[in-house]
């Protein structure tokens, strides 16, 4: 048996790969991106993989394979299962034949998400099973089982781990064999498969009566544990398993005196829904109190709440409601330790250390705009150009969302995928007067964004429509889509152009336009603003990103023609920095935009090269 | 045996990398290893944080409390005293003298000083190994290479849980062969660098 240190989300992929799965689909988005390529990767060639155009797509495509009666699986991260909610709801009702796994990756904290919700409460409401994986090696078996439980009971199952898992490393020992894909001939025409009001009805009969029977399966499930003995119990869920496992560590070698700790039960559920309620009930027989440690929803905290109701248990259940365990974040080491100490009624380490007072200023780093990204450039054209105009700015989803940070501050709203350019509309409603400017990336743009337009085209609302084209899906580390050609069986397909698909659904104004070339951009902005006059207008800024082109010979600045700083106040570019009140540019890190050039009033920045330094 | 090891820097500098390759050797001698990564939203730029822990004995969490890292590699001065309070009593910080400005730093007119950020290390009771990562990757001739250099200076001061020859058999393991010898000469470098860089 191989062992590999893998990360959780490659664990995921070859465990897919080890389950013999036939197609697998998905939309990037950060803690999941990494799984789907590890498929691609280790594509024997007999597996479908693509980036889909979005969640939606993604699933129905996984879903029309599994009525065929073959393994599926499709990933995304949580906010995509949104976007995805319409077919998995329905396919909830309708059921797979071959085994089908939904991963929706989560972020507690967020740390890189629009929200904090909770895929276990998905399942809840869609009524599927739900798989909660604690570490890189248990994802691997993990996965291979979600797709064995989902084969045997003809529904689909959603597999969630979170940020920690997803990108946590451990060894994992890899199996030998993978199990040979399923590979149906045909797909066996039935009604069963045409969802129906009355085929619905039967069904959810159907659904209600299996929960309890995967339910009941799941009490058994190797990686559902209780251990531990006493009138005090403690319940865990995913990477909070690990942090709890730490914290009891802590709290032991803590005790000099050789005594043990409060005698306790331990709980961990991998399987949060159908709620594996004997196993619970087994956990709850002989307690007072129960504290659930576990992030984001105080899910297992309401099952076992109710179960307690149910069967009149005299316990109390703590955690998230009783404020315990935080509502908000993520779980730490050093809180699940105080909890778990206050719990238990022994004395909590301190392990909160602050940096001492007289520690200098830390730098501040939020996330940045890259030195030489063309959003950059695009923002301060349309900035520029619209300096004496009222114009509001709709943004989206994307590494261009960090285009709200000063000194650009150019998002003036930002709320999903697509967003931008429907957003804008109702903004024009309110406000006919100002200029509406939609800001979108060209992956944004295929996910969600067509529909928007062709909304604004059909209820004749003028906005701007600036597509951000820089060739790949940069924020989750540059995937293809259907404007690059590439795919993921590593053939190149005919590009979707953007421009011929704005012109298809009726916008008569599209023009692109390079935005490294400041001075033709703005004036490419003014005649789309100008055009809004009639109707919907659509500009597209083209420049791939700098992790996809070569790097241009980087610049300097020439320190005595240096007076105004106007490139630090204006671009926030990180290459260009402030030394003794001059300008200064880093050359590792300079791409080369020419931006900085453009926009000095004193010719004092120009190509390295020039000045006959070096090459 | 028991190494916790937090790497601290900024994106685009290599850290990630470095702890795959930490944990890698540590594997390879044996060893259980778990690490996490906090990467943020940004490709470049932003604060990245790794946490590798190795032991003989099976790992809980990939994430360690505070006060329990033995080391801190830092890529870069403000990053390591961010993350010093991780750091235990006594640990190791191996830092690269190097700062990488941050954008609000020119636009907001702070000022921002690694040689203060590396003096307050030098009181803050911990014991201080200051590296010249651009005097190296200047001799090695490749700026990638700062995260080898600081894991050859951690290596050979004792302070990375590995010894410097199972990290030296590690990296000819799992670079492409073309990298390999770039990288063997930045380990050994940063590992002279130390001797001469402990405060």
């Amino acid at each position: 048996m191989a062992t590999e240190f893998l990360m959780g989300n490659e664990a995921i992929g070859l465990g897919a790969l080890a389950a013999g799965v036939r197609v697998v689909t998905g939309y990037p988005g950060t803690p999941s991106s990494e799984i789907l390529p590890t498929v691609a990767a280790g594509n024997p060639g007999n597996i479908h993989v693509e980036w889909s155009v979005n969640e939606k797509v993604a699933l129905e495509v996984a879903a029309g394979a599994a009525l065929a009666g073959a393994r599926s699986m499709v990933t995304m991260k949580q906010v995509g299962l949104n976007v995805a909610a319409d077919p998995l709801m329905s396919l909830a009702y309708l059921g797979v034949k071959g085994g089908m796994v939904v991963v929706v990756a989560d972020d507690p904290g967020p740390i890189s998400s629009q929200t904090e919700q909770d895929t276990r409460s998905f399942g809840l409401f869609s009524k599927l099973p739900v798989f909660d994986p604690a570490s890189p090696e248990e994802a691997y078996e993990m996965i291979i089982d979600a797709f064995e439980l989902s084969e045997r009971y003809g529904a689909p199952v959603l597999f969630r781990p979170t940020t920690r898992v997803c990108h946590g490393n451990a060894p994992v020992n890899l199996r030998e064999t993978a199990a040979a894909a399923s590979a149906p001939e045909r797909f066996v025409k039935d009604p069963r498969w045409v969802i129906f009001p009355r085929l619905s009805y039967q069904n959810h009969i159907r659904i209600e009566q299996q929960l309890p029977v995967i339910a009941e399966e799941f009490s058994s499930y190797r990686f559902n544990t209780l251990a531990g003995a006493g009138r005090l119990g403690i319940v865990t869920q995913g990477i909070s398993t690990g942090y709890v496992a730490e914290a009891l560590g802590i709290l032991a070698d803590l005790d000099q005196q050789g005594h043990q700790l409060p005698a306790h039960k331990l709980l961990r559920v991998a399987t949060p829904h159908p709620f594996p309620k004997r196993l619970a009930l087994d956990f709850l027989h002989g307690l007072d109190r129960v504290l659930v440690v576990e992030e984001l929803d105080p899910f297992i905290e309401r099952e076992l709440q109710r179960l307690a109701g149910e069967r009149q248990l005299q316990v109390s259940v703590l955690g998230k409601a009783s404020g315990h365990i935080q509502v908000a974040g993520e779980n730490t080491v050093a809180a699940v330790t105080q909890a778990i100490a206050s719990f238990l009624g022994v004395v909590a380490p301190s392990l909160a250390a602050p940096l001492p007072a007289e520690a200098p200023e830390l730098p501040a780093r939020p996330p940045v705009l890259c030195a030489g990204c063309s959003h950059r450039s695009a923002f301060v054209a349309v900035k520029r150009a619209m300096r004496k105009r009222r114009a509001i700015f709709s943004g989206d989803i994307g590494c261009y969302t960090l285009g709200n940070a000063e000194p650009l501050n150019m998002v003036d709203t930002c709320l999903c995928m697509g967003a931008g350019i429907t957003m804008a509309q109702g903004l024009h409603v309110v406000e006919p007067k100002a200029v509406h400017f939609a800001f979108i990336g060209d992956s944004t743009f295929f996910h969600s964004g067509i529909t928007g337009v062709i909304n604004a085209v059909y209820n004749r609302t003028p906005i701007v429509v600036v597509v951000l084209d820089n060739a790949t899906t940069a924020m989750t580390g540059l995937q293809p889509h259907p404007g690059t050609g590439d795919t993921m069986m590593g053939s190149v397909s005919q590009k979707v152009d953007i421009a011929t698909v704005l012109r298809g659904l009726g916008v008569k104004h599209v023009e692109k336009c390079d935005p490294l070339k400041l001075e033709e951009s703005m004036a490419a902005v003014v005649r789309a603003a100008d055009a809004t006059a009639d109707g919907v207008a659509a500009l597209i800024f083209e420049s791939p990103c700098i992790y996809v082109a070569p790097p241009a010979p980087s610049y300097i600045v020439d320190a005595e023609a240096c007076v105004c700083k106007e490139c630090i106040i204006k671009l926030g570019c990180p290459a260009i920095l402030s030394v003794d009140g001059k300008a200064v540019i880093d050359e590792t890190l300079c791409f080369g935009c020419d931006l900085c050039a453009q926009i000095c009033m004193f010719d004092a920045i120009s190509p390295f090269s020039l000045l006959g330094a070096k090459p | 045996m028991k190494a916790n090891l937090v790497i601290a820097g900024v994106g685009g500098q290599g850290t990630v990398l470095a702890a795959k390759l930490v944990a890698r050797a540590a594997m390879a001698a044996g060893l259980a290893v778990r690490s996490s990564e906090t990467i943020g939203m940004a490709q470049r730029g932003g604060s990245v944080v790794s946490h590798v822990r190795i032991s003989d004995v099976p790992i809980a969490s990939p994430l360690m409390p505070p006060g329990a890292a033995d080391t801190i590699l830092g890529f870069e001065p403000g990053e390591a005293v961010r993350c010093l309070p991780l750091l235990r009593p006594g640990g190791t910080v191996v830092v690269n003298a190097h700062t990488v400005a941050p954008v609000s730093a020119a636009l907001s007119n702070t000022e921002y000083s690694g040689p203060a950020m590396i003096d307050f290390l030098g009181r803050c009771g911990c014991r201080l190994i200051v590296i010249d990562g651009d005097a190296i990757c200047a001799e090695v001739g490749s700026p990638k290479v700062l995260n080898v250099a600081l894991i050859g200076a951690a290596a050979a001061a004792g302070a990375l849980g590995l010894p410097l020859e199972q990290m030296e058999a590690a990296l000819r393991k799992s670079l492409r062969p073309k990298l390999v010898d770039m990288n063997i000469q930045a380990l050994h470098a940063g590992a002279r660098a130390a001797a001469k860089g402990e405060q």
